[in-house]
């Protein structure tokens, strides 16, 4: 073999080899043989490779070997599989599988210091904890609520820990019947929620504040909320509302009879849009679910639904008259906006009504409406002045046809008198 | 009176009473108004001694509602009391000394920023100076 | 009082020589026949022209035109100053009524031939006048600053700058820059109260000086025994003062029952509404432009369509030239059926506009 021909068969060769390297380097950056492999397999054997890719743990540069063991540089599966290889981890000892990292916290802070590391101590804590420890593996554990291959972040908005996916992720398990039938516990929780203000404010408004399971119930230590402890609940978000009842007759009642507070009135899960149909003595109210009729609380709720309806009236009353001026023609933002002052004293009222305090409601009804009665003002102002414009057209007019029969009949006149002659 | 005579007066009285209904409007709109300019940029909010310390004034800026806080430390604050998550009036809260809008229970410090709650942006906050007996509070920038 | 009248008149006369002037003004006479109706509309033009400056003026006194203060200027005399709503109204559909006015004022007097010699000037000096009005309108569209104006303006521009070669410096000086902003509302508050109000001025002074020089036209080919001949003044005049009297208060009760909205403050960061498109004038064009296919013999559809509107505008403007028969005094139907089908199309494609919104 001469030099020509072999320095062309080394280069061919080393492009060969080059490009074959490539190839591998598909993927990810250094070997890989799980990934080789299982990238040629199917169904539940090549999925981890697939969802991997999204994963946020390839993120920081790890890969199968730092949770499964086992040597990524060995084509061999024999030689691949050392003793450092953990496989699949048992289904029940995979909260102490995860937390073999996540609960390291010198670990940990290598890759995000903010990051927790107490999950698994109130895993252990919740009733999904208390469960598996009794040898349980139905329950949810960590990869039934992160996934086991393609975690993200829970900031990422299609990640299953995310707010809006967290029902769905929660209700695999808890809305199917015949896998809960074991527990008895309810399985409607999810279809009540989707009917609730919370979750058309999640889903519809994209408001990320409105709370899903874990905001009430806890992420990692999820465990009902004891009775006493549902107000607490509420009040994170809605805690005026929770003050005014502490302070109200109601609280020391409620908390004798062991009765829930918030959850009495409004429900646990399918919280709707609270109404004013819930006041007073109607059929739709609260206040009769316990007070007798023609008993002092009884006359009380009555009075409140009375001055409540009364404030409302005005309100619309004055919105009509603006309505109508502005469907005239006649410029009423400042009154319309005006309005919105009143409607915000409404608010402040029907937040009021958790005081019960009858007294106090009426001032803050007053109040709201010197603001109704300004505005109601301007309405009648505003529909005068549409009258005055009516007017003032039908006069102008008045004037303008005179003119025009007048013009009219002088040019009659002239044209009678003698139609080539000029005046 | 013959009828050209009449026709004549017609004419001219009917043009003099059109000439007014046209004239009158265009005359009062020329006249100037109560508020002088298109685009409010300055008010007088309050006066001095209006308020005490640890209180606050809903006060017409333009078309849109100002609140203007007194500090507990004696300082005077201005702000754009629309809440900025859903129009809502503000009211300021004397125990906790923050904006709080009782819709959805919003808080601001006394710098406009959001403290807890639903509101996305800071509330716009005014300057406010004192002139004689005035307390002027006008836009920023 | 009718002696002092007489003074008055005998010394403005000796100082202004207004005699010859009242002799001419005795003198002149106006077909009457059964297509003077359309007589009126020139007049009518003026009228409204005339109520358009006063209003104009009127809304000068409030009107600020920057991005800041416009839209909230136009709120404040809606809102606050005392009959704001009557005069802004007036002076929007106004607008509205004067531009259909000069269109049926231009096709009457193309359908009665009136551009035959010697009048070729006063139809060329006519056709310069549509333009100006156009224009008008389109400048004065933007002022209030609202969201649709903006947009319009914006999709107008647009087209103005897919003319090849000059498009773009065409589109750069309208709007100041490159985009919809201050620079463009400070210039077409230029032109709307300073420019095209002079250019009018001008122009309508010949427009109407020939007009009352030569006299109205007479149809080809109507007898003589069916004209009757009216003096000007006061017949005319009278007649003409009625028409105005008319069209006054039916503006009048559209501003009482129909004021003029102020519409959204123009947000330029906020998208395209659906739906947007010029002010109803333009929307034959407008129209014309969507339905244009996008490639006609690797033209661009659109540029193609915008030269169409130029030629036949130019075409329009040489009719005088071009109708050798009107000039002998002979009917020639091909021109009226060119613009019969001129008139339909214009009509069709802005019903179009309204009645297919999804085109």
């Amino acid at each position: 073999m001469n030099v020509c021909k072999t320095g062309k068969i080394i280069s061919l060769l080393s492009i060969f080899i080059l490009a074959i390297s490539f190839f591998n380097l598909s993927l990810y950056a250094q070997k890989n043989s799980c990934v080789e492999c299982h990238q040629e397999l199917e169904d539940k054997l090549l999925a981890p490779v697939q969802t991997f890719k999204i994963d946020i743990h390839q993120q920081f540069g790890l890969s199968c070997v730092n949770c499964h063991g086992g040597n990524p540089s060995e084509e061999d599966i024999e030689l691949a599989k050392d003793k450092t290889f953990k496989g699949t981890p048992q289904r029940s000892r995979i909260p102490e599988f995860c937390a073999s990292c996540h609960s390291d916290p010198s670990y940990m802070r290598r890759f995000n210091p903010r990051l927790r590391v107490d999950q698994l101590d109130l895993y252990w804590t919740s009733e999904h904890g208390h469960l598996l420890k009794k040898g349980d593996t139905k329950v949810a554990l960590c990869t039934d609520c992160h996934a086991a291959h393609g975690i993200q972040a829970a900031t990422h908005p299609k990640s299953w820990t995310f707010p809006w996916n967290i029902p769905q992720t929660c209700s695999r398990c808890h809305s199917d019947k015949d896998y809960m039938r074991d527990y008895k516990i309810p399985t409607k929780q999810w279809d009540d929620y989707k009917e609730s203000v919370h979750a058309h404010a999640l889903f519809e408004k994209k408001d990320l504040s409105a709370p899903v399971c874990n905001d009430c119930h806890g992420n990692h230590g999820a465990i009902p909320p004891e009775v006493t402890s549902i107000a607490y609940v509420c009040r994170q978000c809605h805690p005026s509302a929770g003050e005014l009842f502490s302070q109200s007759p109601h609280k020391k009642a409620f908390d004798e009879m062991e009765l829930s507070e918030c959850e009495v009135c409004h429900g646990n899960h399918k919280i709707l849009p609270a109404s004013d149909e819930m006041l007073g003595i109607g059929e739709r109210a609260v206040c009769i679910q316990c007070h007798e009729p023609d008993s002092k609380p009884y006359q009380i709720a009555s009075r409140i639904k009375e001055s409540l309806d009364a404030f409302i009236e005005k309100i619309h009353h004055a919105d009509d008259l603006l309505e109508q001026a502005d469907r005239q023609g006649v410029e009423v933002s400042e009154p319309k906006f005006r309005l919105i002052e009143a409607n915000t004293a409404l608010i402040l009222v029907r937040n009021l009504t958790h005081s019960f305090s009858l007294t106090e409601i009426e001032e803050k009804i007053g109040d709201g409406e010197k603001v109704v009665s300004e505005v109601t003002r301007a309405g009648e102002d505003a529909l005068r002045e549409a009258k005055f414009r009516k007017t003032g057209l039908i006069i102008a007019t008045c004037f303008i046809f005179l003119l025009a029969l007048a013009l009219f009949l002088k040019i009659k006149q002239i044209t009678k008198r003698a139609p080539d002659e000029s005046p | 009176m013959n009828r050209r005579k009449f026709i004549d007066f017609f004419l001219g009285g009917s043009l003099v009473g059109t000439i007014i209904a046209l004239l009158y409007p265009t005359i009062r709109y020329i006249l100037p108004t109560k508020q002088t300019e298109a685009v409010v940029k300055k008010i007088t909010a309050a006066k001095l001694g209006e308020l005490v310390p640890n209180t606050y004034k809903i006060f017409k800026f333009g078309t849109s509602p100002g609140i203007l806080i007194f500090t507990p430390e004696g300082e005077l604050r201005a702000f754009s009391a629309i809440c900025t998550h859903l129009t809502c009036t503000v009211i300021y809260e004397r125990d906790t000394g923050t904006i709080l809008c009782p819709c959805h229970n919003g808080r601001f410090d006394l710098s406009g920023n959001v403290v807890s709650g639903p509101p996305p942006t800071p509330l716009e906050s005014y300057k406010v100076e004192i002139s004689g007996e005035d307390i002027i509070v006008s836009k920023k920038g | 009082m009718k002696n002092l009248l007489q003074s008055i008149y005998s010394y403005l006369d000796s100082r202004f020589m207004l005699s010859g002037l009242m002799q001419f003004a005795k003198k002149k006479k106006v077909p009457e026949h059964k297509h003077s109706f359309w007589y009126y509309f020139g007049g009518i033009c003026l009228f409204l022209f005339i109520l358009q400056v006063l209003t104009g003026i009127l809304l000068l006194l409030y009107y600020s035109p920057s991005v800041d203060s416009a839209h909230e200027s136009i709120q404040y005399i809606m809102s606050q100053v005392k009959f704001g709503w009557l005069i802004r109204s007036v002076h929007s559909w106004s607008a509205n009524i004067l531009i259909a006015a000069i269109f049926i004022h231009m096709f009457s007097t193309f359908f009665l031939k009136a551009y035959r010699p010697p009048r070729e000037l006063t139809w060329i000096s006519g056709f310069f006048l549509l333009l100006i009005f156009l224009a008008f309108g389109f400048s004065g569209y933007l002022l209030p600053w609202n969201e649709l104006s903006f947009f319009a303006t914006q999709v107008g521009t647009d087209i103005a700058g897919t003319i090849p070669l000059i498009g773009k410096h065409i589109k750069t000086f309208i709007l100041g820059g490159s985009e919809v902003s201050g620079a463009t509302i400070s210039r077409f508050f230029w032109l709307h109260v300073a420019v095209l109000p002079l250019l009018t001025t001008i122009i309508l002074g010949i427009h109407i000086l020939l007009v009352q020089i030569l006299g109205m036209s007479k149809p080809i080919g109507i007898p003589e025994k069916e004209v009757k001949e009216v003096p000007f003044f006061p017949n005319f005049i009278l007649k003409d003062s009625l028409g105005w009297m008319i069209i006054l208060v039916l503006i009048g009760v559209l501003c009482v029952f129909f004021p003029w909205e102020i519409g959204q403050k123009a947000d330029p960061f906020a998208a395209t509404p659906l739906g947007i498109k010029p002010e109803w004038y333009f929307t034959f064009m407008f129209t014309t432009l969507k339905i244009v296919p996008s490639h006609v013999f690797s033209i661009e559809g659109e540029v193609l369509a915008i030269f169409g509107f130029m030629i036949g505008g130019i075409l329009l403007m040489l009719v005088p030239f071009l109708d050798r028969n009107a000039a002998k005094e002979r009917k020639n139907p091909v021109f009226s059926f060119i613009g019969w089908i001129v008139f339909l199309y214009i009509v069709v494609m802005t019903a179009l506009t309204y009645l297919l919104p999804g085109l």
